[in-house]
């Protein structure tokens, strides 16, 4: 057995320390050891975006990144976005044009989706479809998952200051 | 699935990190942005001994000016070369082809160097690499030696780097005046690995393609140099002739394998349009 790692992380602004096993990724350990159950695991090798987390402020599959390479790292899952109220008129328009059914995608979507909001405002809605293409809906078919994010889009950009 | 049990170090220099790899032989692997090997790991394709993080080596970082060309540590991540200005003026074809791999969230942590040292047939960095004519930079305990990217990739998945090499950089040459460069890729949805896809760069003088580079990606084991193609355009204007010439000698230069989703023959049908619309852009 391979010696457990203290491993520690800024989770959602509050820093925790654990010891774990080096083979343990992000997203096991944010749901097995802090109870952070709102990032999900479902194919375990990158391709449904379904874990997707932020490190140092910029996404990531937590399938594929390891909690001990996340040590003395910020990270920022669904719950922290919940709460701070960063993401609420996004889910607000998920909510309105139903861009989820099962909700299972629905975190990392949201993640992505906050993601392209910040760093791309100008995107068309090819750009976001684009931006969008990691992360597997199972249920609503992309379309409302596109209105949605546009209609948050220019929003944002209307509410901005010229 | 979960990945088997396996140790963990972040060396702290180079040296260390040769120590390492010295002490565990095969049973060592060593972890860049983990984008291919921890899925490998997750699906026990792979059951290292020990990971060896290449996190901590400042000197694995970074894009910097080498003369008026380019150095790029093995370490930099793909994001970072999709934003870089420097890229951008000195090696535009890597600025193009960056968007095509994976999804951003992929992308903030896969490597140059992990993509060079994987050698993935349908990846877009071996292919942009061999066509800049770059050399990879490849450091063992034993030294420093630098392999051109043409001799660089050896077979499906096997390189040049030895099990006690770590590839540190990848210098590319200065753009000439004229140079211009266009990446095309035909994948069957966004962020997938490529169906097809092609490097090309050259010079432009007098309304004519000079020093033409063709570099396929997804026909073949490694990337391959069209030399037939490239031979058909050396020197031409990129008429609708000499276009139909280029992509005639195609078949000499690829004899792609069909796959799961794309037929041999579709493959070398879709590389000859890559070939036109890119010779098209190149002269443009
Ligand atoms: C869903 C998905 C889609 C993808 N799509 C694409 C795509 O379209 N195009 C594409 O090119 N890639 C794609 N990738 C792969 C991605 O680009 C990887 O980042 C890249 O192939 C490997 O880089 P890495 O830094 O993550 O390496 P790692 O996964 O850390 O390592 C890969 C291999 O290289 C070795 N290695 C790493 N660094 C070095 C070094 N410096 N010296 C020697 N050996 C080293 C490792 O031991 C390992 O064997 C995809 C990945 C996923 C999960
Ligand atoms: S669980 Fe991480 S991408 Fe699917
Ligand atoms: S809402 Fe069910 S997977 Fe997206």
């Amino acid at each position: 057995m391979n010696p457990m790692l203290e491993t520690t992380i800024t989770v959602n602004g509050t820093r925790v320390t654990r010891r774990v096993e080096p083979r343990t990724h992000l997203v096991d350990f944010l749901r097995e050891e802090l109870g952070l159950t709102g990032s999900h695991t479902a194919c375990e090798h990158g391709v449904c975006g379904a874990c997707t987390v932020r490190v140092d402020g910029e996404i990531v599959r937590g399938c594929l990144t390891l909690a001990v390479q996340a040590n003395g790292r910020a990270v920022d899952t669904i719950e922290g976005l919940s709460d701070s109220g960063e993401i609420r008129d996004l889910q607000a328009a998920f909510h309105e044009r139903n861009a989820l059914q099962c909700g299972f995608c629905t975190p990392g979507v949201l993640m992505t989706a906050q993601e392209l909001l910040r760093t791309r405002p100008a995107a068309t809605r090819d750009e976001i479809r684009d931006f969008m293409s990691g992360n597997l809906c199972r249920c609503t078919g992309y379309q409302s998952i596109l209105d949605a994010i546009e209609a948050v889009l220019i929003a944002r950009r209307q509410a901005r200051p010229a | 699935m979960k990945a088997s049990s396996f140790g963990y170090a972040r060396p702290a220099s180079l040296a260390e990190a040769f120590a390492l790899l010295a002490r565990h032989g095969e049973g060592a692997k060593l972890l860049a942005g983990g984008q291919s090997l921890i899925p490998s790991l997750n699906m026990r394709l792979a059951a290292p001994e020990l990971l060896v993080d290449l996190g901590a080596l400042g000197e694995l970082e970074g894009i910097a000016p080498l003369g008026q060309g380019l150095r790029i540590g093995a370490r930099t991540r793909h994001c970072e070369i999709e934003r870089s200005a420097l890229v951008a003026e000195r090696a535009p074809l890597l600025a193009q082809a960056a968007p095509h791999i994976a999804h951003v969230a992929i992308r903030n942590r896969g490597t140059l160097g992990g993509s060079l040292a994987l050698a993935d047939p349908a990846a877009e960095w071996p292919a942009c690499c061999v066509a800049l004519g770059a050399q990879i930079v490849i450091a063992s305990a034993r030294g420093e030696r630098r392999v051109a990217a043409e001799q660089f990739f050896k077979a499906l998945y096997a390189t040049e780097l030895a099990a006690d090499e770590i590839l540190v950089a990848v210098e590319i040459p200065p753009p000439a005046p004229q140079a211009r460069s266009v990446f095309l890729e035909l994948a069957r949805r966004r962020g997938d690995y490529a169906m097809v896809g092609l490097a090309a760069q050259a010079n432009r003088t007098d309304g004519q393609l000079r020093d033409v580079r063709l570099v396929f990606l997804g026909v073949g084991a490694i990337p391959v140099l069209a030399r037939h193609a490239m031979a058909a355009i050396e020197g031409k204007a990129a008429d609708a002739a000499a276009i139909a010439a280029a992509q005639h000698e195609l078949s000499k230069d690829l004899s792609p394998n069909g796959d799961l989703y794309t037929s041999a023959e579709a493959k070398l049908h879709l590389a000859r349009v890559l070939t036109g619309r890119a010779l098209a852009a190149l002269a443009r």
